[in-house]
C-alpha cells in the first residue's frame, strides 16, 4: 500500500473517503493505548522530527507520544533554546533539518502558512500541527473522531462552533472538516468575531447563540483570547461570557443527547463555566485521548504505507 | 517614433547631436543606429521607486537600481525618501544625486520627506530640499497620520507649489495587516487589510488638498473606491495626480493562497475586481502615470514567513512588458496612451523637464528604443538589481527593451546595460 496523504497542510485537502479513512485508521490504533505494552513496530526506523515554534505542550506532547507508540524515533527541536534564538532564519532551520535526512516533520507556527514554505525546503513530509490563524488539521480530525464515536455518525448533525472565528485555525480547519462529511455548521459568537468573508464557508452566521441552543446537536466552544480584547473585539471578558459564555442554563437548552467540545485549553469562567466542563455532555476530556489515536493515523498514513 | 508630448506616431528618424536631439524627420546623418521594427519613445519616467542607499545597500545601491532603471528603459527616477538617514535634509538629497551621477544610467530626482525622520510629527526642512530642486515630498511607506501636519504640509509646500505625496494607508486599521482583507485572508487566516484604510486617507486628502488649491499626488492607487474618489476630486477640479503600480494590474491577490512572501506588497495585491478598476481608471486617465513601487529586499528578509516579510516588489525591469503585456495588448490602452503613462504624463505631474518627450530638436536625448512584439520570460537570476524579489519569475511578457539613451549616450545597448 502506497501512502494515502503525502502532506497534511490543510482540512481543505482532504476529501470525504480519505477523512474516513484517517479515522478508521485511528480506530483501530487505539486499542494499542488499552494495552499494557502500548507500542507497535510499525514506524521503526523513521525519524519524526516535531518542529515546534509555538509553545505548545499539550500538542507536542500528544504528537510524541502518538509517534512512539508506533515506534518512530522522535525529537523534539522547539524554538526557544534552539539556533532559532541566535537568530537563525525559518528557512536555514529547514535546510539544516533538511540536511539531516528525517522523514517527516511535524510543524507548528505562529506564522499563518509556515507548513507551507517549509515543504519546498524540504523532501520530509511535512505535517502541519497548526499554523497562525490558518489551519490546525489534526485537530478537526480528532474532532470528527470524537463526534462520530460519540453520536456514531457526522452527516446531517447540527454543529454550532461558538466564539472567535476569525483568529482561530480550529475553527477553520473544523468548519471546513464537518462541510466535507456533511454535517450542518453554524457560526454563533460577535460580528467582530465573525472573518469577513465567512458566509461563503458553506457554514451559517448566527449572533444569537440562544436561539440556536435547541437545535445544536454539537456545540463547539472556542477559546477565547484576553488580547482580543484589547484589538476592541468585545469590551470585557464578562460582557463575552453573558453573551457568548455557555453555563448551566445555556446547556439546559441543548437537545437530549448533544454534546459540548473545546479544543482545550480552556478559560473557566468565560467561554465555558467549569459546571459545563465537567458535565456528562461535555467530552474535552475524549478529545484529548482521541487526539493521539488520530495522530498515530496520520503518521502511520503519511509514513507507514511505504516501507511496510 | 511615439511621443505623446508632442502628438507624433509616425515612422521618423531621430538625429542626435552630442547630448541633444538635433532634428526629427525624414533627414539622417552621422552613425546610423537601426531601429526597424522597433518603437522609439522617450526615455521612460518613475515617479516611485526605492533606491536604498543610503542604508540598505545589501538590497539595492544607486548604481544598481539605476542600472536596473536603464534596462527596463528608464532614463529619470524619483527615488522615494525612506533611506537610512531619512532624505528629510538637503545633505541625503544631494548624496543621492551625486551618486547617481556618478553611476550614470540614470537621472535620480531624490523625493524629499514630508516630516523629520519619516515620523509624522514635526515638517522637514522643505525649504532646503526646495531650494535645491526638490519637487515632490512624500513620506512613503509611512502615512502622515495627523490631518493637520498633512494640512501644514500641503500649505507649507504652496510656498514653491510643490507636490505632496502621501502614502495613502489610515494605519490604525491595518495594525498587523498581511493581506487585502476578504473571503481569501479569512480563509489563509491572515490578518486582512482593508481597501478602506486606503480610501479614508485618500478622501481626507483629497478634502485638505482641494480647500488648499494645493497639489497632491496619489501613490500606488489599489482600490476601486480609490479611483472613484480621484475621478470625483477630478471634477471638481482638485490639483491632484495618481499613480498605479503594474503589479496591481497584473496580479491580484489570489497569489497569496502561495504563501510566497514575494507576492507581499503594500499597498496589498487586491481582487480581481480592483485590477479591472485600475486598468479602467489608467484608460479614462483617472490615473495618470504607471509608477514602479521598485521595492528590493535581501533575500534573507524577503524569504521568511509571510506574517514577518517586509512588503515590497521590483519593478523597474518589468513595467513597460507588463504594460505592454497586460494593457496595450488586450486593448486596454493604445500604445500612445501607454508611452504617455510611462513618459510625459508622469514627467509633467511631477515638474520634471528633459524627460518624457517632447522628442524635438533642442530637447536632451533622452530615448528608449523598445521591440514591443518581443517576447522573453522573467528570470529573478537575470536582473540587474541586487535584490531577487520579482513576484514574475517564469512569467512571459511582451515588449523587450533594446536601447535606453541617456543624453546622447547609451545607457543600454542591445539589452545590456552600458
Amino acid at each position: 500500500m502506497g501512502s494515502v496523504i503525502a502532506d497534511l497542510l490543510s482540512m481543505a485537502d482532504l476529501d470525504a473517503p480519505t477523512i474516513t479513512e484517517i479515522l478508521d485508521t485511528a480506530d483501530g490504533l487505539r486499542d494499542i493505548a488499552r494495552r499494557p505494552i502500548k507500542k507497535v513496530p510499525t514506524l521503526r526506523g523513521r525519524t519524526v522530527c516535531n518542529l515546534f515554534f509555538e509553545d505548545s505542550t499539550r500538542t507536542r506532547i500528544s504528537f510524541e507520544i502518538a509517534a512512539k507508540r508506533l515506534s518512530a524515533d522522535v525529537i523534539n527541536f522547539s524554538a526557544s533554546g534552539s539556533s532559532v534564538s541566535k537568530g537563525e532564519s525559518f528557512k536555514d532551520t529547514a535546510l539544516t533539518l533538511q540536511a539531516m535526512g528525517l522523514d517527516l516533520i511535524v510543524v507548528r507556527h505562529a506564522a499563518s502558512g509556515a507548513p507551507v514554505q517549509l515543504t519546498r525546503w524540504v523532501d520530509a513530509k511535512v505535517l502541519n500541527a497548526g499554523d497562525g490563524w490558518h489551519q490546525h488539521p489534526t485537530q478537526a480530525l480528532l474532532d470528527l473522531f470524537t463526534i462520530r464515536d460519540r453520536v456514531g455518525r457526522i452527516e446531517g448533525l447540527r454543529v454550532t462552533v461558538c466564539g472567535d472565528i476569525a483568529h482561530s485555525r480550529v475553527a477553520r480547519s473544523l468548519v471546513q472538516g464537518l462541510g466535507t462529511m456533511g454535517a450542518t455548521v453554524t457560526l454563533a459568537g460577535p460580528p467582530t468575531l465573525i472573518p469577513p468573508g465567512a458566509d461563503r464557508w458553506g457554514a451559517s452566521i448566527t449572533h444569537d447563540l440562544d436561539a440556536l441552543l435547541p437545535d445544536t446537536d454539537v456545540l463547539y466552544l472556542l477559546r477565547v483570547q484576553r488580547e482580543r480584547m484589547d484589538d476592541q473585539c468585545f469590551p470585557s471578558l464578562r460582557e463575552y461570557a453573558r453573551l457568548w459564555g455557555v453555563d448551566r442554563d445555556r446547556l439546559a437548552r441543548l437537545p437530549e443527547g448533544a454534546i459540548v467540545m473545546h479544543p482545550g485549553p480552556m478559560n473557566r469562567g468565560v467561554e465555558i463555566t467549569a459546571d459545563v466542563a465537567d458535565a456528562p455532555h461535555a467530552v474535552i476530556t475524549d478529545q484529548v485521548t482521541n487526539g493521539i489515536a488520530v495522530r498515530m493515523g496520520c503518521l502511520y498514513l503519511m509514513l507507514g504505507g511505504e516501507a511496510a | 517614433m511615439v511621443d505623446p508630448a508632442s502628438g507624433f506616431d509616425d515612422y521618423a528618424n531621430v538625429v542626435v547631436r552630442g547630448d541633444h536631439v538635433a532634428e526629427v524627420g525624414l533627414g539622417s546623418s552621422g552613425m546610423r543606429i537601426d531601429v526597424d521594427g522597433l518603437v522609439v519613445a522617450p526615455g521612460l519616467v518613475d515617479l516611485h521607486c526605492h533606491l536604498r542607499e543610503p542604508g540598505r545597500e545589501d538590497a539595492e545601491t544607486i548604481a544598481s537600481g539605476t542600472a536596473a532603471a536603464a534596462a527596463g528603459g528608464f532614463t529619470a527616477v524619483c527615488a522615494m525618501a525612506n533611506t537610512d538617514p531619512v532624505c528629510d535634509h538637503a545633505g541625503v538629497v544631494e548624496q543621492v544625486r551625486r551618486l547617481a551621477k556618478v553611476a550614470g544610467n540614470c537621472d535620480v530626482y531624490p523625493v524629499g520627506a514630508i516630516t523629520r525622520g519619516l515620523a509624522g510629527h514635526e515638517l522637514a526642512e522643505l525649504g532646503a530640499m526646495a531650494s535645491i530642486g526638490v519637487r515632490c515630498f512624500s513620506d512613503d511607506g509611512m502615512p502622515v497620520r495627523s490631518a493637520q501636519v498633512m494640512r501644514r504640509a500641503l500649505m507649507y509646500a504652496l510656498t514653491w507649489d510643490a507636490i505632496i505625496c502621501n502614502h495613502a494607508e489610515e494605519s490604525s486599521l491595518t495594525e498587523h495587516a498581511q493581506m487585502n482583507e476578504g473571503a481569501l485572508s479569512s480563509a489563509l487566516g491572515l490578518a486582512g487589510w482593508p481597501r478602506e484604510a486606503e480610501e479614508i486617507q485618500v478622501a481626507r486628502d483629497l478634502i485638505l488638498a482641494h480647500g488648499l488649491g494645493a497639489r497632491l499626488h496619489v501613490p500606488h492607487v489599489s482600490t476601486r473606491g480609490t479611483i472613484e474618489l480621484i475621478r470625483a476630486a477630478k471634477a471638481r477640479g482638485a490639483r491632484v495626480t495618481a499613480e498605479a503600480c503594474p503589479h496591481h494590474f497584473t496580479l491580484s491577490e489570489d497569489e497569496v493562497a502561495s504563501f510566497d512572501p514575494v507576492f507581499k506588497v503594500n499597498p496589498p495585491l487586491r481582487s480581481a475586481a480592483d485590477v479591472e478598476a485600475i486598468r479602467r481608471g489608467l484608460a479614462d486617465g483617472t490615473i495618470d502615470a504607471i509608477a514602479t513601487d521598485h521595492a528590493p529586499h535581501s533575500p534573507e528578509t524577503k524569504e521568511r514567513e509571510w506574517a514577518y516579510a517586509p512588503c515590497g516588489m521590483l519593478g523597474l525591469e518589468t513595467a513597460l512588458a507588463l504594460t505592454l503585456t497586460e494593457l496595450v495588448k488586450p486593448g486596454v490602452l493604445t500604445l500612445t496612451q501607454a508611452v504617455a503613462a510611462l513618459t510625459s504624463k508622469p514627467a509633467r505631474s511631477r515638474d520634471i523637464t528633459g524627460h518624457g518627450g517632447p522628442i524635438a530638436p533642442g530637447t536632451h536625448a533622452n530615448l528608449v528604443a523598445f521591440d514591443p512584439d518581443a517576447s522573453w520570460t522573467v528570470d529573478p537570476n537575470a536582473v540587474r538589481s541586487r535584490s531577487r524579489n520579482t513576484p514574475y519569475a517564469g512569467l512571459q511578457v511582451l515588449g523587450r527593451v533594446v536601447h535606453t539613451i541617456l543624453r546622447g549616450r547609451f545607457t543600454c545597448r542591445d539589452g545590456q546595460v552600458v
